[in-house]
């Protein structure tokens, strides 16, 4: 479980450049639970989802995982291999020259035996469906395949939680699709948390939770129908919103009644025929 | 494009030379270089010769690729062999003025040439055989007892395995930055030494930006999967010492044994 | 000025081992002031494409006209088709490398022999093109910007360069959706105000629904699919095989249809979607 309490984070404090990226924040994340944070670029998400593996450390609040505080030094370790994160850049993050010896990197820095490495590298790799590409060098690989690697390695340590922070930003539509399939298969087949941080609004479709924020502090949070149904507020919150939603809330407007939390194609047809 | 480049020089294959432990290969070629510098006679060059022949028969190793290993330093090894054939003092076979060649010179000039010559190929089988990860992890290992002396070994390999990582992802970079700047009217191939130095500052300032970020990137994703330096570290893949490796050693220390030993012939 | 593609294909490594045909009899004319939306999947060969239009790769059959100047017998000195043609490249802002926001704008401008005077008149518009003020940002590090900042003046960085012709490869990679309309704003305003050819190379079918009034799909090397927009994106089911996404609001009308409805087929914006549904819907209710 991630206890983020009265989270505020600031940087370069006490200069005039002092900025308060995370301005209060409560939330708690349960076990197995897939959670999405939504906002726009500044308004404090990739902040926030450092603070969940102490890369980042609160300038006012505390973060707890499995009890266990990010701010106490002894602790970090422990906390890293039970959140585990993937990047934004697929290239940046992958070390080694083939791809289990990439995923096999974080088993090793725990210090296990090598077989236990070996099992883990070749389950991991499984998981995510790229066990042909083992002995493949990372630069012969596409964005999707990167960031599938870069998560095999980190469900290689076993963590309680997966944090993606932005994970296709940078992926074309094929890419962005394989990842978001293996993150869902991985929340719903392996019970793994997921925090996924994105401002793409077509990824909350199947969360458990979508939490909006902007300017630091949480705006919105709920159901993703709870959620997407506030048009207008997300409008004003600059985001973007499914074009089957969108569409319901124009007709809304002008008289035809229709549920206010459409999602996909499939719903609008069964709502405008019956 | 650039980043078909494999990396290092390397030759996948299955030979007992491949099989070989990288350690084994690093020494046994240093153990020969030894051997190499301390022959004198035909008899030592021969012997040195007849090696080197093994080696590149139980690599399988098809015998263009090392040829091409020599075209580097073929002007290295003519500049030697020149040099001995002109400065040896000797019984004199040939004169035209000031120049003179003697019978000792020749005898020299081959001898050095060779001795150049056996030096590449020897080293340019260790790289053939061995892909640039083994190489790393086997120096690692070879200094590892350096450690206790200041000697950052893990740290080194560290830096040499994601530098051999970086190294096409950088070539493709590279690519698209000159595409970027050619497409504004950048000129990369015209002018002289200076004029083409200072053109390459549009390429080589972004490619400096991107690899400090890269760098930045790379350690905050390497501390979140629990990265802290060597210690406590284990290795998926072992190196492990076999019979064969034992074998090689053995008769290596043999061999460079004979060597001194041809010298009292 | 008009481009002509001509029988054009190209091969990666023609002749070695690792020899790749990128693009296969490529015909195309691309007339002055369309607004051209060019898509397919990853490795349709789009980038290869845009980047002949430049001469920054020269075909291996086949010749490109830009205007009168044909990069084959030109490719000694492609300057000046590089002047007529400006390419933005993904990620633009990775280009940056001056001292300062003036200097690298003016690299183009400069490469090219103007007068600083010229130079700086060029640096001026382009800067104010993207919608940054110059006085503020002209003496200012590039590196110090925000990512939205750099980006524009990558891009303006082109476009100092005055050219007839504007490429852009996926010039929204990796910005929020603020972010986004802001650039493709920016870009349709040069578009119509200063008449000046777009091609917008994208991913995103809703931006391309929007602004493009010409659609051009790549597949496998080749020009699969080449229309108007209402055209291209009404036939849904070609697109899907592509492996293309279509907006979903054409989804929903070709969905609609298929059960018997009589709806427009080449609907592609939200708003124009809720009126048609609307109307069909009154319709329905008077019959």
């Amino acid at each position: 479980m991630i206890q983020v309490s009265e989270l505020e984070h600031c940087y370069n404090q006490g200069t005039e450049n002092a900025k308060w990226a995370v301005a209060g924040v409560n939330l708690t994340i349960k076990d197995g639970e897939f959670v999405v944070i939504i906002g726009h670029n500044g308004s404090g998400k990739s902040t926030l989802a450092k603070h969940f593996n102490a890369l980042l450390l609160p300038t006012k609040g505390s973060v707890l995982v499995d009890g266990f505080d990010t701010g106490a030094e002894e602790s970090v370790w422990e906390i890293r291999r039970r959140v585990g994160m993937v990047f934004q850049n697929p290239d940046n993050q992958l070390v080694a020259t083939t791809v289990e010896e990439d995923v096999a990197f974080g088993p090793e820095n725990l210090g296990l035996p090598p077989q236990e490495i070996r099992n883990r590298v070749d389950e991991a790799l499984d998981l995510v469906r790229m066990t042909d590409f083992k002995t493949r060098e990372p630069h012969l690989l596409s964005g999707g395949q990167k960031q599938r690697v870069a998560i095999a390695g980190v469900i290689a340590m076993r963590p309680n939680f997966l944090v993606l922070d932005e994970p296709t930003a940078m992926l074309d539509p094929q890419g962005r699709k394989e990842v978001i399939s293996t993150v869902q298969n991985l929340n719903k087949t392996e019970g793994l948390g997921v925090v996924h941080i994105t401002h793409y609004m077509d990824e909350a479709v199947n969360a458990d939770r979508v939490i909006v924020m902007e300017d630091g502090k949480i705006v919105l949070e709920g159901k993703p129908r709870e959620v997407f149904a506030q048009v207008s507020k997300l409008k004003e919150l600059r985001m973007d919103v499914p074009q089957m939603t969108e569409l319901a809330s124009l007709l809304r407007q002008r008289g035809v009644d229709l549920p206010k939390d459409i999602l996909s194609v499939e719903e609008m047809v069964k709502s405008l025929c019956g | 494009m650039l980043k078909d480049i494999t990396i290092g020089q390397y030759i996948p294959g299955n030979s007992i030379v491949h099989r070989l432990d990288p350690r084994t290969k690093i020494t046994v070629a240093m153990i020969f270089m030894i051997a190499l510098f301390t022959v004198n006679n035909a008899v030592g060059y021969i012997s040195m010769g007849v090696f080197t022949a093994l080696a590149i028969f139980l690599s399988q190793i098809p015998f263009h690729y090392l040829l091409r290993g020599l075209r580097p330093i073929l002007i290295i090894i003519i500049f030697t062999v020149t040099l001995h054939l002109f400065l040896t003092p000797g019984t004199e076979i040939w004169r035209w003025g000031v120049l003179k060649i003697t019978w000792e010179g020749v005898i020299q000039g081959f001898f050095m040439g060779m001795r150049l010559v056996f030096l590449i190929f020897i080293t340019s089988l260790l790289t053939l055989t061995t892909s640039p990860i083994s190489l790393t992890d086997g120096m690692e290992y070879m200094l590892a007892p350096g450690k206790r002396i200041g000697i950052p070994a893990h740290e080194l390999a560290m830096m040499m395995s994601i530098a051999l990582r970086f190294i096409p992802t950088l070539l493709e970079e590279t690519e698209k930055i000159m595409k970027a700047q050619m497409a504004r009217g950048a000129d990369f191939e015209s002018g002289n030494l200076l004029r083409r130095a200072k053109n390459m500052i549009p390429l080589l300032v972004p490619l400096f930006v991107s690899a400090f970020r890269r760098a930045d990137d790379l350690a905050m994703a390497m501390e979140a999967r629990c990265y802290r330096g060597g210690t406590g570290r284990t290795r998926m893949k072992e190196l492990h010492l076999y019979t064969r490796d034992y074998l090689a050693m053995s008769f290596l220390i043999l061999f460079a044994i004979y060597a001194i030993f041809t010298r009292m012939l | 000025m008009r481009i002509i593609v001509e029988n054009v294909a190209y091969t990666y490594k023609a002749g070695s081992p690792f020899e790749a045909q990128a693009l296969k009899d490529i015909n195309l004319t691309i007339e002055p002031g369309e607004f051209v939306g060019l898509i397919g999947h990853t490795g349709s060969g789009k980038s290869t494409l845009v980047q002949h239009l430049n001469g920054l790769l020269l075909p291996t059959e086949g010749n490109v006209y830009v205007g009168d100047l044909d990069v084959v017998s030109n490719k000694g000195n492609l300057r000046q088709i590089r002047q007529r043609v400006g390419l933005v490249f993904q990620y633009p802002e990775h280009q940056l490398f001056e001292e300062t926001v003036f200097n690298d704008v003016a690299f183009g401008p400069k490469n090219l022999g103007l007068e600083p005077g010229e130079i700086e008149r060029r640096v001026k518009r382009a800067l104010e093109m993207v919608r940054l003020d110059y006085e503020t940002i002209k003496d200012r590090s590039p590196f110090a910007l925000s990512g939205g900042q750099m980006r524009r003046v990558a891009i303006a960085g082109v476009l100092a360069m005055e050219p007839q012709i504007l490429i852009l490869d996926e010039p929204t990679a990796g910005l929020d959706p603020t972010g986004r309309d802001e650039i493709l704003e920016e870009i349709a305003k040069m578009h119509s105000t200063l008449g000046i050819t777009v091609v917008l190379v994208s991913h995103n079918m809703e931006d391309v629904a929007r602004y493009a009034n010409r659609v051009i799909v790549m597949d496998q090397g080749q020009i699969a699919m080449d229309g108007s927009p209402r055209e291209i994106f009404s036939q849904v089911d070609q697109l899907q095989s592509l492996g293309l996404g279509v907006p979903m609001v054409g989804v929903l009308m070709a969905k609609l249809n298929s059960l018997g409805h009589n709806l427009r087929g080449d609907i592609l914006t939200v708003e124009e979607a809720s009126n048609e549904i609307l109307m069909w819907l009154r319709g329905k209710k008077d019959a």
